[in-house]
């Protein structure tokens, strides 16, 4: 005999009952037209499925043609970040029982970066502006012979800001990005905060002079929707809030 | 078609693929071709630590880290790659804190170090702290730093590019080598994604490290993107595969869900129970308990649940119980997992234990290397200028079953090994001619996929190929259970040829990329079957229930696995006469078992008791 999970699918959260819902996706494909349209499906989902299992059901059963970003499928890897009922989220951490399945749950790429095709988008200028801010540890004379010694406040001080994915739910978020796409974005300051505030790091002065260029920091008008729409938790607008005051109190 | 030259590609961004870079491009014009962005990659998810003896916290050394890597891996481990691995795990902790990577530290401000499954001081006593970790998030954080540096160095990504194909300039799947001549790799092709253009890239230096095939597997810890490709390349060219038969099923995955929660909550004082609320793991591992390897404790789990003794309303899961930690302490070492359990499962581990069961985990086998990380093409003979790196790789450092830690160790010290070989052989090498038309079989799959006007949906193949692995060739086996996958194996690959995709467009076509995929893990399937088949003993990872014991007279070498057209020859280089000695025949082609001895220097095997 083979142990199996065969049964266990229900798992112990599964008195949820199973329901049907509609998935109202932004669909647009250049090669067909030039148009993106809405397109309905509808699913019969368990009570734990997430949004990503809706779109396979989609992908895998109905039309292979609807095209997204996914891997990891629980929330670590930042590659299925979309628009959920108007709010940036991980297609992968969200249940579907906690979107109001009761109407249509709407899909859309995430704002601000060129669509590619359907919830895809170009995430190049995302990746530009993360390594414009030097996202990598600087530092001067020669390399010890073991480790660097860090204290455990210290290594606190940026623990939150290590979090980051890379998933461009919170850039993608931002009004001011929406209308500049110059402007570096919530994520490329929370690397840049990474280090700034590392206490190993020599280069923070660099990267503030980078942050208060007109495109920098000073964009930010602080409405939180960047820390609202964070899948990993990060307080994205403090860290901001903690490069501006550092810009300020830091003679560089 | 576009054609590029570089002296090294990489072919992966995850652990293993960037180390390598981080390497070879300074010394070597070098490209990464991925088919992720590189931060998607599922070294990200690993979770617990990264071993090393550095004795920050307490006494330890790297032989005894040699030992428990050897006896965890119950003895079919390489003991010389093992020993290296132990070696350099010291200096690749201490890499990657130069690299910036955020350890956690030690009230001293030294790296701390926490304990983990098979990891002990002096040859078995007692659990020893040697894992380095970033709270519960030391893969995301090294792959992180890794990328970081790439920025850094300018490290030159493919990003979203497949690679379908490897060019050598031989066939191995059936020409006879003479002995002597030189079997050199020289490009490989690949698929961009965006576009649908495809891209062959010339290279005096190929580095495969394209990660694991978890997703043979229905349940499993690894991403949808996890799909054998760059074994199954190097299989279909010919090259052997290594002890395919051994996976890992990691014990503690979120019940139903398979996503990983790290050994890191028994190596913080988590504890597993059946429904009786017994500590089970006291009567299976006296001395280490739940900090037993990983086949040890998946195996137990397994068999309380068979005996009746699964908690939950069908009783089939084991709790794993932290509700006697101090919350904070699970915030502080744990808080991914504890979310993963929150998120996904509505569990609040702080007051209820949270239900789990074997996972899927990571591949032992793949493509066979030597401790440069060169890739052999029988069991003597390399392939000039091709290499291999992490899960795709063996070298073997994990034998039939791998330590907890000893896999973000693994890429960053063979990652290195291979980056540094590779760049060094390009300096002296040069470019070897391509074929005529090397894209003629990539564009020949892809054309037949997407001009298949109708057939059968990949991912009714794809789940029916899942749910028979779960069910024959999981945690326990039989020969009538592996049978049975066989079976279903060649019934899907059957299947398969008639299958078709929706989206038949150029631009991200996701639809035919999934269909190739399939078509890597029905591959892998089948070998990991064929070898799982012939190996009748129980070892790490591998159990047969109709032949319980370690075989050592039988069975102590690493099997070697070839695909070959039907009448190409059943022999390979290097081969020991005996119980490897089978070929099973399929439509169009046949596999051969081959074998290849273990090396052993210090450590005589000895029964693996915990």
């Amino acid at each position: 005999m083979t142990a199996t999970l065969e049964a266990a699918a229900p798992s112990p959260a599964g008195e949820i009952p199973s329901f049907t819902v509609t998935m109202r996706i932004r669909r647009f494909n250049p090669e067909v037209s030039d148009e993106p349209t809405w397109e309905d499906f509808t699913v019969e989902a368990h009570g734990t499925d997430r949004v990503l299992d809706a779109l396979h059901k989609i992908k895998w059963d109905m039309d292979g043609s609807l095209t997204f970003r996914r891997s990891c499928a629980h929330g670590v890897c930042g590659s299925d970040a979309m628009r959920i009922n108007g709010r940036n989220r991980l297609a992968c951490k969200t249940l579907l029982k906690d979107v109001n399945p009761d109407k249509p749950i709407t899909v859309e790429p995430i704002k601000g970066l060129p669509v590619v095709k359907d919830l895809v988008v170009d995430m190049e200028p995302f990746f530009a502006s993360y390594r414009e801010i030097m996202p990598f540890l600087i530092t001067t004379g020669n390399e010890p012979s073991k480790e660097r010694y860090q204290s455990p406040e210290d290594r606190a001080r940026f623990d939150d800001t290590t979090k980051c994915i890379l998933c461009a739910a919170c850039t993608s978020s931002c009004p001011v990005f929406w209308t500049d796409g110059q402007y570096f974005g919530p994520a490329a300051i929370v690397n840049a905060h990474r280090f700034i505030f590392d206490s190993r790091d020599e280069g923070g002065s660099q990267r503030l002079e980078i942050l208060n260029d007109k495109e920098g920091v000073w964009r930010c008008r602080t409405t939180f929707n960047c820390t609202e729409a964070c899948p990993r938790g990060i307080e994205v607008t403090k860290a901001i809030q903690e490069v501006k005051r550092a810009m300020i109190t830091r003679a560089f | 078609m576009q054609t590029h030259q570089y002296d090294v590609v990489i072919v992966g961004a995850g652990g293993a693929g960037m180390r390598a870079a981080l390497e070879s491009s300074k010394e070597a014009r070098t490209a990464v071709i991925s088919k992720l962005y590189p931060t998607r990659s599922h070294t990200g998810a690993a979770q617990g630590g990264m071993a090393a003896a550095l004795a920050n916290v307490e006494d330890d050394n790297w032989e005894w880290h040699t030992f428990d890597t050897v006896k965890g891996g119950d003895y079919l481990v390489d003991q010389d790659a093992a020993e290296i691995l132990a070696r350099e795990a010291i200096e690749s902790v201490l890499d990657l804190e130069r690299m910036g990577l955020p350890f956690n530290r030690t009230p001293e401000g030294k790296i701390d170090q926490r304990r983990f499954g098979g990891h002990t001081r002096d040859h078995g006593q007692s659990a020893v702290r040697r894992a380095c970790y970033a709270a519960d998030r030391t893969g995301h954080m090294i792959l992180q730093t890794l990328y970081q540096n790439c920025v850094k160095q300018d490290v030159e990504f493919f990003n979203e590019f497949y690679v379908l194909d490897l060019i050598t300039d031989h066939d191995l799947t059936t020409e006879e080598i003479a002995a002597g001549e030189e079997v050199n790799a020289t490009g490989v092709v690949a698929y961009d994604l965006a576009t649908g253009e495809i891209h062959v890239f010339q290279a005096k230096a190929i580095i495969f490290a394209t990660g694991g095939a978890g997703k043979i597997f229905k349940t499993t810890s690894n991403a949808h993107t996890l799909t054998g490709d760059g074994m199954a390349l190097a299989y279909r060219r010919g090259l052997p595969l290594e002890d395919m038969e051994f996976f890992q099923f990691h014990p503690t995955g979120l019940a139903g869900l398979g996503i990983l929660l790290s050994e890191a909550a028994r190596g913080e004082g988590g504890i597993l129970r059946n429904s009786e609320g017994e500590r089970f793991m006291e009567r299976y591992a006296p001395t280490i308990k739940d900090l037993a390897p990983r086949d040890i404790v998946a195996r137990s789990m397994a068999n309380e649940v068979r005996e009746g003794r699964g908690a939950g309303p069908n009783k089939d899961y084991v709790l794993l119980d932290l509700t006697h930690l101090e919350p904070a302490h699970i915030d502080a070492k744990l808080p991914d997992i504890t979310e993963f359990a929150r998120t996904y499962l509505g569990i609040e581990p702080y007051t209820e234990p949270v239900p789990v069961y074997p996972t899927a985990h990571y591949a032992m086998g793949g493509v066979p290397t030597n401790v440069k990380g060169e890739v052999l093409r029988d069991g003597v003979n390399v392939v000039k200028g091709l290499y291999a790196a992490g899960e795709v790789a063996c070298v073997s450092v994990h034998g039939s079953n791998r330590l907890g830690t000893n896999s973000l160790l693994d890429i960053n010290v063979f990652g290195k090994r291979s980056g540094r070989a590779a760049a060094e052989y390009a300096k002296t090498a040069s470019f070897h001619e391509l074929p005529d038309d090397p894209t003629v079989r990539v564009v020949a799959q892809l054309d037949e996929m997407r001009n298949r006007p109708e057939g059968e949906r990949v991912a009714d193949i794809r789940k029916a190929l899942q749910d028979t692995m779960d069910l024959n060739a999981q945690v326990f086996r039989t020969g009538d259970s592996l049978n049975e996958a066989l079976s279903d194996i060649r019934e899907l690959q059957k299947r398969y040829r008639n299958a078709s995709v929706q989206d038949k467009g150029k631009l991200f076509n996701t639809d035919l990329l999934e269909a190739i995929e399939l078509g890597f893990l029905l591959d892998i399937a089948e070998v990991t079957v064929v070898a799982a088949i012939n190996r009748k003993e129980s070892r790490g990872g591998h159990y047969r229930e109709d032949y319980p014991n370690r075989d050592d007279a039988h069975y102590m070498l690493h099997t070697m696995a070839y695909r070959r057209p039907p009448e190409a020859s059943d022999q390979a280089e290097g081969h020991i006469e005996g119980y490897f000695d089978h070929v099973e025949e399929f439509d169009g082609y046949k596999v051969v078992l081959g074998s290849k001895p273990v090396i052993q220097t210090r450590y005589e095997p000895m029964e693996r008791k915990y």
